[in-house]
Order: structure tokens, then C-alpha cells, then sequence
């Protein structure tokens, strides 16, 4: 083999699950030896999927993989090993109790690798060797995300891939810590290795790679040098042209100022800002989109005014009922006093049946969820969330045999028309719906889509966290564009262009100049 | 007198420790088996049948062979606790039902089959009594070193006892050794740790499962045998066990997932299990009537509830239970 031979070749790779959903399609794309390949797109183009079939958790449904030249049929993640593939998933697969040399060691026959010791050694060597930093007889749990993910980088090493996949290696890591990884990548490339990054920061893509290849919604847009692309170019590849999605969005008169936050600061459970300093108004009678790469710190806007997350001092956010001009303050009350406040904060959490639905439970138990208060002193009232149950399964088209099947038995998006059903019914003042429409199809999204305009023109103020950037602009009033936990920008829905959105997504710097200008 | 309250103390200790020792093996794969008592109750029972069959088929007691009446039950009370090892992983590993309630349902299932194989034995015998004595078999079982009796109180404490228990502290030693230094130990504790990592790494979380609760079972077994052989000096009687089998239970949480501290662990356990009986000599001054016994014979598991809460409190990661325990393990949720 001569070095013009790529290190990985995928042709034509396509891979569907389902029926439906198609993660990728007829992706071909070459990754060279000694090379740090960006693979960039937008959540849900079909990144890791993608990636996922090199190191062995899927399979792809066609195409052909060549690992040096020769064809290969990677089956699992032992004989993605043995191709010297090794992948480093965003999350850890790591023991926590164990040490360092503990971690390395799981699986591997003594014989091989010789008693811990020797293990150790050779951590210490591949550490010097590429620059890493990492004390093998460490307690996995006494360690930060950083060093946990040079621990995974080090056993990837250590098994000996030549091909490492780091999948969004930065999402938790700080700038410093973002650098020294950097550094190390620099080290391994120099070594020879084959580094592909997965990312949506456009950022680190020009900082650290060779070569950019663009996927979007599962296809292969193509490939460029890093040094011949700018930032405005990656992102026009990666979001792709307008689409017209033909969404109504109906002018409502007279919104009025429902919430009102404040330097909202929340901490992730790594202690890490998930939000820093957001501040902005919420008025009744719009739809406000939230947009931004996903883990930009939208779980924690929300559950933050529900009351499910805790807001750091200083943060404020203030609720006008509707027609009062009395405030109330939201920071520092729990889920129950919130709801007592008379403040009804409708919820359709990102994930549909862990937070939402109880899946062992029909639609009608489902509905009682909400309500079971409102019932006697001793028994609870069973009638009206039956009725409200049938009168969902009728409006919205639910598909089920009857209220009392289990939902988990339902299709996506059934429970999907059951959770925002449920939460519509409750007659909302903020409707706040969290990827109200993932995994569904056209026609049932144009419900939800109607379903939230319904409340919008009620005069409620609907908060939509959406991925699809085509939707949002042509769903929303005004877009808020998170970015890194920071507020990076809100634009009018009706004048946005995508590669505007996209931008703010992305590049926290973008947001600065358009505020400065 | 103290030594004989410790060589009492070491006795109920016994069985205690091959339960515990069984179960930390059981654990540390992920297994929450609460049917040890069973196991152990089934252990003693296979070990009696075997004993039995080999008594009965001896012309004369007196000829009675020293390794057949140790092989023979010692290799029934083996297989009996196996299998009932072996049904529960069945139950857990493969059809994963719910670890818990399968426990529960092995240590019922376990006592019943106990009794029933005993109570027929004791017909078949058609004793007065309702018990069944193989004095013959279990004299082997209990053979001390002949000059422990001259060694005054230090043969009393370390030699007056029949092999199993010290089978028993050498087996809690080599688990120790296994989960610490060997990497197959490794192995098992990434397995209940975090059994998606281990499958990652190429260990098969099924195997390791299965084995380690099946070998869990025959440790725990050989405390029901230790029991009935050593103990009761071969007399069986329905119920004779006893809540022993809890007891080993709470003596995984009180060592925290530790074989080697299970050998003070169970000394310590049986002392307490016993000590109502020794406090009018011990304190002859503090007059102690019927019913404080029996508020002193929840010691053991006083003692096992403040080390769980002087744990939860401490919160240092090695004396937690192993993480992924008592949970299913599948692995398409990866």
C-alpha cells in the first residue's frame, strides 16, 4: 500500500432507522492518513451515526467500507479494534471506582498486556509521548470531564488505533482545557495518526483541522480545505438554501409582557454555566423560537422557569398574569408553588415519555397526572380526564385502540399529540414546548405547528425550542439564539435569514460585532 | 469462659461468612441475590440427602469411609446450591425479571423445598422426633485436631474447629485476592459497576454474571452445609436455619463489599447473635431477664443499620454498593 491510499474510505453508505428516518444517505467520503478531518453539520445530519458504523455499534444498510485499501465488515466495537479504529463517545465509557490503569486494563488478557504495572508504564510513555497528563493510579470519580476524556483518548491509544473519532470532544470541556486538547491532537497528527473530529463549532473546525466534510440531514455536501474555507462559507454548507415551508403565522395585536428574565445564570451538574447572564422578555400572544446548537443551555431555560432547575443569585425572572400589571418573582420557588401562584407553565420536556407520560400508564391515567388534585378528599376524580382524554383522541387524531392502552405502545408521534394535548388542555398562560416536533412527520408537525398557533392568537405566550432553523424562522415571531449558554443575539422570525441564525448559532463573536454595530 | 464464648462466637460466625462471601461474589457482578437464605437453607438440605443416601447405604455405620462421608455431601450440597444459582441467574440474567422479587421467591422457594425434602426424610426414618441425625457422617464433618484439647484457651479459640470453617476464612481470603488482584476480578467489578463499559471492553457481561452468581451460590451453600454437619452435629430439623441467611445479608452491607473484612465481620456478627445468652455470666451484678434478650438479639442488625448510615454519611466511593446493582443490563440501550 503506498501513502496515497486513504486511511478510510466510506462508499456510498447509506443507513436507515426504521422505515423513516434516514441517518445517512449515500455518504462517500476518504479520510487521509496524518490528518485531522472536521466533520461538520447540524444536529441530527447524521454525524455520529455515521461514525458509529466505523467503531462497530451499527451497521450500515448498504455501501462498502476500506480500511488501507481492503474492504472491511466491522461487526462491533472489538473488531473496529482491531482495525485500530477507536472512538471516543461523548459519553465516558469508564468504570469510576477504578484507577486509571484499572479502566485500561478491563478486558485485555494479562498476557498481553502484562501485570498493571506495565500498564501504567505505558500510559506514562503514550502521556509523555503525545503530551497528555494523567496520574494512572487516579480514581476515575476524583477526575474532571478533562481528564476523564484524556483517559478515554490514552486506552484508545494504548489499544493501539491509528484512527481516533472523537465525537464533540469540546461540548464539555473549557477553553484552556479545549487548547491543551488541542495541542495533543496536533501531537498525534505529527505521529501519523488519523484524527476525525465531530463538531458544529465552527470556531475549532478552522483551528484545528485539515480538512472540513459538511453533512447535512444525512447527506454528503461536500469537502473543503480548511484553509481555503471561511466561516461564512461552512455555515452556507451547512445549513443549506431556504426552504419554504409555508407555516401560518398569524399577527396578533396587543402582546403583552408575560415574563420578564434577568441575568438568568444556571449551573450544569458538572458545575459548569449552562446558562451565563441571559436576559430577555417574553411577551403573550407570540411565539418566541429558541434557537442554537443543541446543549447550548435550552434544557436548563426551561426547566429554569419551571422551577425544576436551580438559578443562580442574581438571576430574576418575573411573571405578569394576564391582565394584572402585579409581578411575581419565579427564581427561588419550586415546581408546586409556582403552579400555585396561578402561574401555568405548560411543559413538553425534550424527552416525551421520560418526563412527560408515564408509559405503563393509558391516556386517561396520563391526563389524571395534571389533575389528580383536583379531586375529593379521598378519592380522585376519574371522569374528567377521561373525558379529556377521549376529546384529544378525537381532536388531535390520536391513533390508539382505545384511552387506557399503555402510551409506550403508540407510535412517536401519537405520544407526542397525547403530551402537548395534555398540556394545551390545562389552558396554559406560558406554553413552553421543547422539540415539539422531533421524530414526526409532515403532517402531524403541521398540527403541532397549529396546535401552537391556536394558543398563540389565545393570547398565550408560547416558547418553542426548536433544531430545525427552516421551521423556526418561518414559525416564530422572534428567534433567541443561544449560544454556548449566552444569549447571542433574538432576530424578527419574519426578517431572519438562515445563514443569519446559523451564524449566531455558531459564533459567539458574531453576536458581538451585531450588537456593537 | 471468654474463650468459650469466642470459639461459641466463631461457630455462629461460620455460616454467616460463606453466605456473605457467596453473596459479595454475587453482588459484585450486579446480582442483588436476596435468596441466599434459600441457597444456603437448599445447601444444607442437599448436603443432608447426601449424607443420608451414603449412610443408608452402608451395611454397618461403623464402616463408614472419612472421604466418601465428606465427598458425598459436600458434592450434593454443591450442586444443590448451583442450581438454585443457576435458576436465579436463569430468571435475572437471561428472562431478566426483577431481581428483587426473584430473590424473595428463591429464599421462599428454597426454605419449602428444604422442609419438604426434610420433613419426607424424617418420615422415611419415622423418628420420634421431629429431626433427622447423621451423627455418623457429620463426626467427620467436626473432627477437630486431635491435640486442640491440650493447647488450653489457644487451641480453644483458633483449632477446636471441623475444617469448613477454616475452608470457610481460606475461601474469603482467596475471594478477596480475586476481586483485588486478578484481572478476571477486575473484570467482575467493572461488570456490576457500570456493565456498558465492560461490554464495551469485550468482557461478556452475561458470562460473568451467570458465573459469579452460580459460584456466589455454592459458597453461600456450604454455609447451610457447615450448618447442619458442624453446627447441630448432623441433627436436621425444619426451620433449624434460622433468619442466618438475612443475617449474611446484612453482613455484605456491614463489610462493604469486602471477603477479607467478612472474617471479623462474621466473629463479630455471631458474637452478637449469641451474647443474650452469655450476659448473666458475663455481668452476673445486672439482673437480665427474657424479654431484654430478646431486644439484644437485634444487635446484629442494629449494628448492620448504623454502619449503612455511617456509610451513606461518609459517601467514599469504594464503601458504596457496586453501582449498576440490582439493575438489568441490556444492551441495546448503550
Amino acid at each position: 500500500m503506498d501513502n496515497k491510499t486513504p486511511a478510510i474510505s466510506m462508499r456510498n453508505i447509506t443507513k436507515a432507522f426504521g422505515s423513516k428516518v434516514v441517518a445517512n444517505k449515500n455518504v462517500s467520503m476518504d479520510i487521509e492518513r496524518g490528518e485531522i478531518l472536521a466533520l461538520l453539520g447540524e444536529n441530527g445530519s447524521g454525524k455520529t451515526t455515521l461514525m458509529n458504523m466505523l467503531s462497530g455499534i451499527y451497521r450500515q444498510d448498504s455501501g462498502q467500507i476500506f480500511v488501507d485499501g481492503t474492504e472491511v465488515h466491522i461487526t462491533c466495537p472489538k473488531d473496529a479494534y482491531e482495525l485500530g479504529i477507536g472512538m471516543i463517545h461523548q459519553h465516558f465509557k469508564l468504570v469510576d471506582v477504578l484507577t486509571a490503569t484499572e479502566n485500561v486494563a478491563l478486558g485485555m488478557q494479562k498476557k498481553t498486556t502484562g501485570p498493571n504495572r506495565e500498564i501504567a508504564k505505558a500510559i506514562t510513555e503514550i502521556c509523555d509521548k503525545y503530551g497528555f497528563d494523567i496520574d494512572p493510579k487516579m480514581k476515575v470519580y476524583n477526575m474532571t470531564v478533562s481528564q476523564k476524556q484524556t483517559l478515554e483518548i490514552v486506552k484508545t491509544l494504548y489499544r493501539g488505533a491509528n484512527i481516533l473519532i472523537l465525537d464533540e470532544p469540546t461540548a464539555v470541556l473549557t477553553p484552556q482545557e479545549t487548547e491543551k486538547l488541542f495541542a495533543v491532537l496536533r501531537n498525534m497528527k505529527a505521529d501519523g495518526k488519523s484524527i476525525i473530529i465531530i463538531t458544529h463549532k465552527l470556531n475549532e473546525v478552522l483551528a484545528i483541522s485539515d480538512r472540513v466534510s459538511i453533512l447535512r440531514k444525512g447527506e454528503y455536501i461536500g469537502t473543503v480545505q480548511t484553509s481555503e474555507a471561511t466561516v461564512q462559507s461552512l455555515t452556507e454548507m451547512m445549513v443549506g438554501q431556504k426552504v419554504e415551508l409555508d407555516i401560518e403565522r398569524p399577527d396578533i395585536e396587543n402582546k403583552e409582557l408575560r415574563l420578564s428574565i434577568e441575568n438568568l445564570t444556571c449551573l450544569d451538574r458538572y458545575g459548569v454555566k449552562a446558562l451565563d447572564d441571559v436576559s430577555f422578555d417574553v411577551y403573550g400572544g407570540e411565539i418566541l423560537g429558541i434557537a442554537g446548537i443543541s446543549g447550548s443551555g435550552q434544557k436548563q431555560l426551561l426547566e429554569a422557569i419551571a422551577g425544576l432547575q436551580k438559578a443562580e443569585s442574581g438571576s430574576s425572572i418575573k411573571y405578569y398574569a394576564p391582565g394584572e400589571k402585579k409581578e411575581s418573582q419565579l427564581v427561588g420557588k419550586n415546581v408546586s408553588e409556582i403552579k400555585r401562584m396561578g402561574v401555568a407553565l405548560s411543559f413538553v420536556p425534550e424527552d416525551r415519555l421520560g418526563m412527560g407520560l408515564v408509559g405503563a400508564m393509558g391516556m386517561a391515567d396520563n391526563m389524571m397526572l395534571r389533575s389528580y388534585q383536583k379531586g375529593g378528599v379521598i378519592f380522585t376524580d376519574r371522569k374528567t380526564p377521561r373525558n379529556l382524554a377521549t376529546k384529544i383522541k378525537d381532536d388531535l387524531e390520536v391513533v390508539t385502540p382505545n384511552i387506557s392502552t399503555p402510551v409506550r405502545k403508540l407510535s412517536g408521534g401519537n405520544v407526542q399529540k397525547v403530551l402537548v394535548g395534555r398540556e394545551i388542555a390545562s389552558d396554559p398562560t406560558v406554553l413552553m414546548a421543547a422539540y415539539a416536533v422531533r421524530g414526526l412527520d409532515i403532517n402531524t408537525s403541521y398540527t403541532i405547528y397549529h396546535l401552537l398557533n391556536e394558543q398563540k392568537k389565545k393570547g398565550t405566550a408560547v416558547i418553542y425550542v426548536g433544531e430545525d432553523l427552516d421551521v423556526l424562522i418561518a414559525l416564530c415571531d422572534r428567534i433567541a439564539i443561544l449560544c454556548g449558554g449566552k444569549l447571542n443575539g433574538v432576530v424578527d422570525g419574519r426578517t431572519a435569514t438562515k445563514e443569519e441564525v446559523g451564524l449566531l448559532m455558531t459564533n459567539i463573536e458574531a453576536g458581538r460585532k451585531e450588537a456593537e454595530a | 469462659m471468654i474463650a468459650a464464648f469466642i470459639h461459641r462466637a466463631v461457630m455462629q460466625g461460620i455460616p454467616l461468612l460463606f453466605g456473605a462471601t457467596g453473596e459479595i461474589i454475587t453482588e459484585k457482578s450486579g446480582n442483588l441475590n436476596l435468596g441466599i437464605p434459600g441457597v444456603m437453607y437448599v445447601g444444607g438440605i442437599s448436603g443432608v440427602i447426601g449424607a443420608f443416601l451414603y449412610e443408608n447405604s452402608l451395611p454397618d455405620k461403623s464402616q463408614a469411609n472419612g472421604f466418601l462421608a465428606i465427598m458425598i455431601p459436600l458434592l450434593a450440597c454443591l450442586l444443590g446450591s448451583f442450581l438454585m444459582g443457576l435458576l436465579y441467574s436463569f430468571l435475572t440474567t437471561t428472562l431478566r425479571a426483577n431481581q428483587n422479587v426473584t430473590g424473595l421467591a428463591i429464599t421462599t422457594f428454597g426454605v419449602g423445598l428444604g422442609n419438604f425434602f426434610g420433613g419426607s426424610l424424617i418420615k422415611i426414618v419415622g423418628a420420634d422426633v421431629p429431626s433427622i441425625s447423621l451423627s455418623t457422617t457429620s463426626r467427620f464433618f467436626s473432627a477437630t485436631l486431635p491435640f486442640a484439647k491440650d493447647l488450653g484457651w489457644f487451641g480453644e479459640i483458633f483449632l477446636s474447629y471441623g475444617f469448613l470453617a477454616y475452608l470457610a476464612v481460606i475461601i474469603a481470603i482467596i475471594a478477596s485476592l480475586y476481586l483485588k488482584r486478578t484481572r478476571s476480578g477486575l473484570n467482575l467489578r467493572a461488570v456490576g459497576e457500570n456493565p456498558a463499559t465492560a461490554d464495551a471492553a469485550g468482557i461478556s457481561v452475561t458470562k460473568y454474571k451467570y458465573t459469579a452468581t452460580c459460584v456466589g451460590s455454592m459458597i453461600a451453600g456450604l454455609g447451610g452445609l457447615y450448618y447442619v454437619m458442624d453446627y447441630v452435629s448432623g441433627v436436621w430439623s425444619n426451620d433449624g436455619f434460622g433468619d442466618r441467611g438475612w443475617l449474611a445479608i446484612a453482613l455484605v452491607i456491614f463489610t462493604v463489599w469486602k471477603p477479607n473484612f467478612a472474617i471479623i465481620g462474621s466473629i463479630l456478627f455471631g458474637g452478637l447473635y449469641i451474647v443474650h445468652n452469655y450476659l448473666n455470666q458475663f455481668f452476673p451484678f445486672i439482673p437480665v431477664d427474657m424479654s431484654t434478650q430478646e431486644l439484644i438479639k437485634m444487635a446484629p442488625y442494629v449494628v448492620t443499620v448504623l454502619v449503612l448510615i455511617f456509610n451513606s454519611m461518609r459517601n467514599k466511593r469504594e464503601s458504596q454498593p457496586p453501582e449498576a446493582l440490582g439493575l438489568p443490563y441490556f444492551r441495546e440501550d448503550r
